[in-house]
């Protein structure tokens, strides 16, 4: 892997700075970005970074120097303004907090223009270079720590995200329980709205701290973005916090590979590192949307066909089953062809391949000159099915007090579902019939200890 | 009534007093006012609209109130907040959080770690004997969105079991789930109520008033009747409060009839 | 002020074009003059194209020493005045309409994401133009064709924003994931995007880089006749979908899930929706700019919110206030060449915001805060007067030295004091106001009715008599009726119910208290719950009643 960097003239030098400030703004937001997505706040962040306009303007007037130190104060008491008013125009006005946040972002930030025209009214823009952000340019301003050169953003930066993990680690607890259920939190003498207000505070510091070395577009992604991956792929708290810095650091690596890449595949040179890293993360979570395990898109389409599957190979022996039955006395010699088992179970004949194939591959079924055939081991699956289908009639029938013409459709469903454990508890509850409701025999419980399920 | 500095007053767990709620839409509540015996099981009963929830509600300050007085073992709501636990109903909460049940118990000892400190093995093992009182231990690594209606709201039960208040007030807890359910929780409201605990449970189903507590509050926009479900819980008083609804009340004289027997 | 005389030209404007809006917008720009270059464009050129934050950070360090003392805005002489306010100027003609029709339309469809809880949906399309933007210019430069072709770009942008939209409807059906994540998702990806797609643009040797991102991020004050015509038609189509679909919509607003079963399909409607902000966003984009655009689809629909609680109202004041910001800001900035126009459209917006939160007559908080004092008001008065009632209905007749039979017409706080949960300072404020509005007299601490309190608080007695016996017979439907702020029990329930309510509280020996003359009381009545009034054991059967009209 590092080879291949060297290769791509990756110098460590250069990029290894760029990915490192890329990283620890990843994982600063990423943290206080999980509590933001799970209390609808997701759009904080973007409205913050919109916001702060007027405080770096106010400071500015103030301070009449550039130097970053009022600027940054001025952006964050700002940044906390604007939680503070959205908040408060939701409660005292009752309007919707997407809609109360809007307003607040927007007015301050005309506000800040107006107040900007004022105080600079020659003014080049560069909006370009800052739009998208200038971290290449982050290890060119360096300073000195300990004898090393280290960039300025690395140390802010750093900085950030020690308090923030500090944060997280420390008010774990009362963070969960306040954005559970913040009437509890109160309840139990933790403060809702201190909790709240500290959360804001932290985003309003990591925001304005990450935009001024990194651009704006970064950050705001990472607020959301691995935050909403995780999401995705775990239901415990403490893992969505671990998996959302894991995503945010990987976006913040891939992000940088890409800028790099990707527009040398079209000819061009290397392109804005922190537009590319928002298009990893949200790479990262179109493909987390996809395959997580538990909530992916594709995973449950995959599941539902393997689903019908099984049910058609359920049907399959089922039918083979039930016709050596009605087919008297050698048993064994009944078949179906193909165009019969389509008519039978209705499914498509493409579906119906897969499964023969697949049984067949199991030993289940036997396929010669386009006929199947049970196995031995086929049957025994079989058996289990017809068992459970006519179980499952008799108990409806008897002790459900289900209409007769409607035990058929229903045990039909429920045969697929059941397990031997099941099948034994219906057999024991039922007093072990011997036919069901239709006459016809119950099959034995096969006794062999390689079930088939 | 004209002496609401009796000696009940301080010591009940939960003394209403003249308690006014007006909006300028509905509900409204008037002039409510009782005093709930210590470690007695209560019933707060009504029809719908009545302002059931509303009375809680404005007991633990939710709500603002037009006038009345509400204390809680003889101080105020704020001041006793510690000793009150409130099961709220299930709608008023985001399914979807990454918590599971284990994590909801155990959130009810917050309170008791303090700020800053973790939780310590020892609270997951008390909300777990929790959980498994309420009867779904095996359910404590369920993501909460996974468990049925009565599982929830097990759940919050066990989260106000650990939380070891000495007043609960609980709405509708027997909303919407199954038989099962209903059962094991009245069990565990009756233990608590051994224990010396005392619960305020908003219900529905007039059938089991008298199987279930044994203090009742009949709520129609203002106290019709409280007192023991026996001296209170008559035709007459659910005819002022419910109205002429008649199969209702056949049935529920039915019920007390049963109950009469089994006595 | 200046607004006035600008609403009556414009109504003028609107009556000349012929009947809307848009109509009086494209007669306007069919008058076929060319593109824009005026002193406006001048006056805020660049400084407005400050659409996203990060760039004020290195405007500052740009900023020159003598410009931070030198803030005088210069008054406007009264030939400047004139000029805006009469619109001689054809290019503040152009950029005031232009931006009066785009705060129209984009308050119209405010209304419906405001409604919908999707306001910040506006924010989060508005930047997912943004690579469609950049991929159209790219494939135009490929191409060959003229790179700022505008229909071109603008194709782009739309596809890249209804994809956008895409985005966030499939994130909401297909995951937990809540609304805001999606939006804040799609926003910060498609954007990102967007950005990585212009830093190759930058590369390219042919591309007018720096052209493209004014288009972007707006050029309010250089709006030409185009750009007019464009905002005027994009209006139209969507002040039309609006209207024809304003049924469909609300419900959609309303009740999503009822809208479903009623046979609505609910995702094209949505998606219809989107795609008209879509369409606004994209006019505006690059009219006023990013920011700009989302503040006038949020801020004059939460506006109009606090005015009305009806839907159409609350369209049609949207609406108004987003013309009237529009109109205000372009002219503010027409007038004081530093202010630069499309922040100032924002302030006005937000100054109406502020305005209507306060003393909206909906659900304004002024309102609001009057409405709950009123109200507990008007119940410490009830209590005061019932209490003083019931107080005297429950005192024993005074016997004058003369051995006659006095009702006693005064009655002591410390009587009263424990029926209510009321402090003595409580009591005492509550008499005061009484005694404010003329119901009562206080002596030391004795209360007295006067005429007219005596004849109140009869009222009210009767009235709560009358509703407690009503939640008794009509338990079952009287939670939904009973209105204890209602002015008169009659004004609630049909005269016949009060009639036999009254009946029935005269045969349970319960005083209907409505004459002045009442001479007796049962002593233990007046004192208990009222609610006793049913079970028809409440008196002894001794109770004389002067009943008299």
């Amino acid at each position: 892997m590092i080879g291949m960097l060297g290769e791509t003239g990756w110098s460590w030098q250069l990029d290894g700075w760029i990915v490192l400030v890329a990283i620890l703004c990843a994982v600063a937001s990423a943290l206080l970005g999980c509590f933001l997505v799970l209390r609808r706040m997701s759009m904080l962040g973007d409205a913050i970074s919109h916001a702060v306009l007027p405080g770096l303007a106010v400071a500015f007037f103030i301070s009449h120097s550039r130097s970053s130190l009022p600027m940054f104060i001025g952006a964050v008491i700002v940044g906390i303004l604007t939680a503070f008013f959205t908040e408060w125009i939701h409660r005292v006005g009752r309007v919707d907090k997407g809609a109360s946040m809007g307003v607040v972002f927007t007015s301050l930030f005309a506000l800040g223009l107006v107040m900007i025209v004022q105080a600079a009214d020659k003014v080049d823009l560069d909006a370009g270079c800052v739009l998208y952000g200038s971290i290449e340019l982050t290890p060119l301003d360096t300073m000195s720590l300990l004898g090393f050169e280290i960039p300025r953003a690395v140390i802010t930066l750093g900085i950030v995200t020690v308090i923030n993990l500090a944060f997280v680690l420390f008010f774990y607890k009362e963070l969960k329980l306040s954005s559970f259920d913040p009437s509890l939190a109160t309840t139990l003498g933790f403060n809702a709205s201190l909790m709240h207000y500290l959360l804001m505070i932290l985003v309003a510091v990591t925001a304005v701290a990450s935009f001024e070395s990194v651009g704006s577009v970064l950050v705001v992604a990472m607020f959301v973005v691995p935050p909403a991956a995780a999401y995705l792929l775990t239901n415990q708290l403490g893992m969505m916090l671990l998996l959302s810095v894991l995503l945010a650091v990987s976006s913040a690596f891939l992000g940088h590979l890409g800028a790099i890449h990707v527009p040398s595949w079209f000819g061009f040179q290397s392109t804005t590192t922190s537009g590319m890293m928002a298009v990893a993360a949200g790479a990262i979570f179109l493909i987390t949307m996809l395959c997580s395990p538990s909530q992916g898109v594709l995973v449950k389409l995959i599941r539902r066909q393997a689903l019908s599957l099984q049910i058609i190979a359920d049907d399959v022996v089922a039918v083979l089953f039930r016709r050596e039955e009605t087919e008297g006395e050698e048993p064994k010699s009944a078949s179906v062809t193909e165009n019969e088992l389509i008519e039978i179970i209705f499914c498509g004949r493409w579906s119906l391949r897969l499964v023969l194939r697949w049984l067949d591959r199991r030993d289940e079924i036997r396929m010669h000159d386009n006929r199947v055939e049970l196995t031995e081991k086929g049957r025994l699956r079989a058996q289990n099915l017809v068992r459970s289908h006519r179980l499952w009639e008799r108990y409806l029938q008897d002790y459900a007090g289900v209409d007769p013409s409607r035990v058929h459709p229903q045990a039909e469903k429920l045969e697929h579902f059941t397990d031997p454990r099941l099948r034994q508890q219906l057999n024991s509850e039922t007093d072990a019939p011997q036919i069901d409701p239709h006459g016809r025999p119950i099959p034995d419980e096969p006794d062999f200890d390689s079930n088939i399920d | 009534m004209a002496t609401p500095e009796t000696e009940t007053a301080s010591t009940s767990p939960l003394s209403i007093y003249d308690l006014t709620v007006a909006y300028h839409r509905k509900p409204v509540i008037w002039d409510v006012e009782f005093d709930i015996p210590a470690g007695s099981l209560v019933g707060v009963v009504g029809p719908n609209g009545a302002g059931k929830s509303t009375l809680l509600k404005a007991a633990m300050d939710l709500i603002p109130r037009a006038s009345g007085r509400v204390s809680v073992f003889g101080k105020t709501y704020r001041q006793n907040r510690h000793r009150v636990g409130y099961v709220p109903q299930r709608e008023g909460v985001d399914w979807d959080f990454p918590v599971n049940a284990l994590d909801v118990v155990t959130m009810g000892l917050y309170g008791k770690i303090g700020w800053c400190s973790p939780v310590r093995p020892s609270h997951r093992r008390a909300a777990m004997e929790a959980l498994s009182r309420v009867g779904i231990a095996e359910l404590a690594k369920r993501q909460i969105s996974q468990l049925s209606g009565g599982q929830q709201q097990r759940t919050f039960l066990a989260r106000a079991l650990v939380q070891d208040a000495d007043l609960y007030l609980m709405d509708e807890p027997f909303a919407a789930v199954d038989a099962a359910t209903e059962k094991a929780v009245v069990e565990i409201l009756r233990d608590m109520k051994d224990d010396g605990k005392t619960s305020v449970v908003i219900h529905h189903d007039l059938q089991t008033v008298p199987d279930y507590f044994d203090y009742v509050i009949l709520l129609n926009m203002r106290v019709v009747a409280h007192g023991p479900v026996a001296d209170v819980f008559t035709p007459e008083n659910l005819n002022k409060t419910y109205g002429g609804r008649l199969t209702l009340l056949d049935e529920v004289s039915n019920a007390m009839r049963r109950r009469d027997r089994s006595l | 002020m200046i607004v006035w005389p600008l609403i009556c030209r414009f109504l003028l404007l609107l009556k000349w074009a012929g009947c809307t809006i848009v109509g009086c917008g494209f007669a306007l720009a069919e008058s076929g003059l060319a593109a824009a270059s005026s002193g406006l464009q001048a006056a805020d050129s660049g400084l407005f194209n400050a659409g996203q934050l990060p760039v004020v950070l290195k405007i500052l360090p740009l900023a020159q020493s003598e410009s931070i003392t030198d803030r005088r805005i210069s008054l406007p002489s009264w030939e400047q005045w004139q000029r805006v306010l009469l619109m001689q100027d054809y290019n503040t003609r152009v950029v005031i309409l232009g931006t009066a029709m785009l705060g129209c339309a984009a308050g119209v469809v405010g209304c419906f994401t405001l409604l919908r809880k999707r306001a910040l949906m506006g924010d989060a399309l508005s930047h997912a133009t943004l690579p469609g933007i950049a991929l159209a210019f790219m494939t135009a430069n490929a191409m060959g064709w003229q790179e700022r072709s505008l229909p071109w770009l603008l194709l782009g942008a739309t596809a890249s924003g209804l994809v956008g939209v895409a985005a966030i409807l499939a994130i909401r059906r297909l995951t937990h994931l809540k609304e805001d994540t999606a939006l804040g998702i799609v926003l910060s990806v498609f954007f990102g995007c967007g950005i990585a797609m212009m830093g190759v643009i930058q590369q390219m040797q042919t591309g007018h880089a720096a052209g493209l991102e004014s288009f972007i991020l707006g050029k309010t004050a250089s709006m030409g006749a185009s750009d007019a015509k464009l905002i005027a038609a994009a209006a139209l189509i969507a002040t039309v979908v609006c209207v024809l679909l304003f049924k469909e919509l609300k419900l959609l607003c309303f009740d999503e899930g009822f809208a479903g079963s009623q046979g609505f399909n609910v995702l094209s409607l949505d998606l219809v929706l989107m795609a008209t902000v879509v369409l606004i966003s994209i006019v505006g984009l690059q009219a006023v700019g990013l920011i700009l655009m989302i503040a006038l689809l949020i801020v004059p629909a939460a506006a109009a919110r606090f005015w009305t609680e009806k839907m159409w109202e609350m369209l049609l004041i949207a609406a108004v206030l987003g013309l009237i910001s529009g109109i205000v800001g372009a002219v503010a900035s027409a007038l004081f060449p530093r202010l630069p126009s499309g922040a100032m459209i924002v302030l006005t917006c937000a100054a109406f915001f502020i305005i209507s939160m306060v003393f909206g007559t909906g659900s304004g908080v002024l309102v609001r805060t009057v409405r709950r004092l009123r109200l507990n008001r008007k119940v410490v008065r009830r209590h005061l007067l019932r209490a003083v009632f019931e107080a005297l209905e429950s005192q024993p007749n005074k016997t004058t030295p003369k051995g006659e039979t006095k009702p006693k017409r005064t009655v002591s706080f410390n009587q009263i004091l424990p029926m209510r949960s009321w402090s003595k300072p409580q009591l005492q404020r509550a008499a005061e106001l009484a005694a404010r509005e003329e119901l009562i007299t206080q002596v030391g601490e004795k209360l007295r009715f006067t005429r007219r309190g005596r004849l109140e608080a009869e009222r009210l007695t009767r009235e709560h008599r009358l509703w407690e016996l009503y939640l008794i017979t009509h338990a079952d439907i009287a939670p939904s009726r009973v209105d204890r702020e209602a002015d008169r029990i009659e004004h609630v329930l049909e005269p016949d119910v009060v009639a036999e309510l009254e009946e029935m509280l005269i045969n349970t020996r319960q005083l209907v208290p409505e004459s002045p003359h009442l001479i007796q009381a049962n002593p233990s009545s007046a004192n208990q719950n009222v609610a006793d009034a049913g079970s028809g054991d409440a008196g002894s059967g001794d109770i004389d009643r002067e009943a008299s009209p």
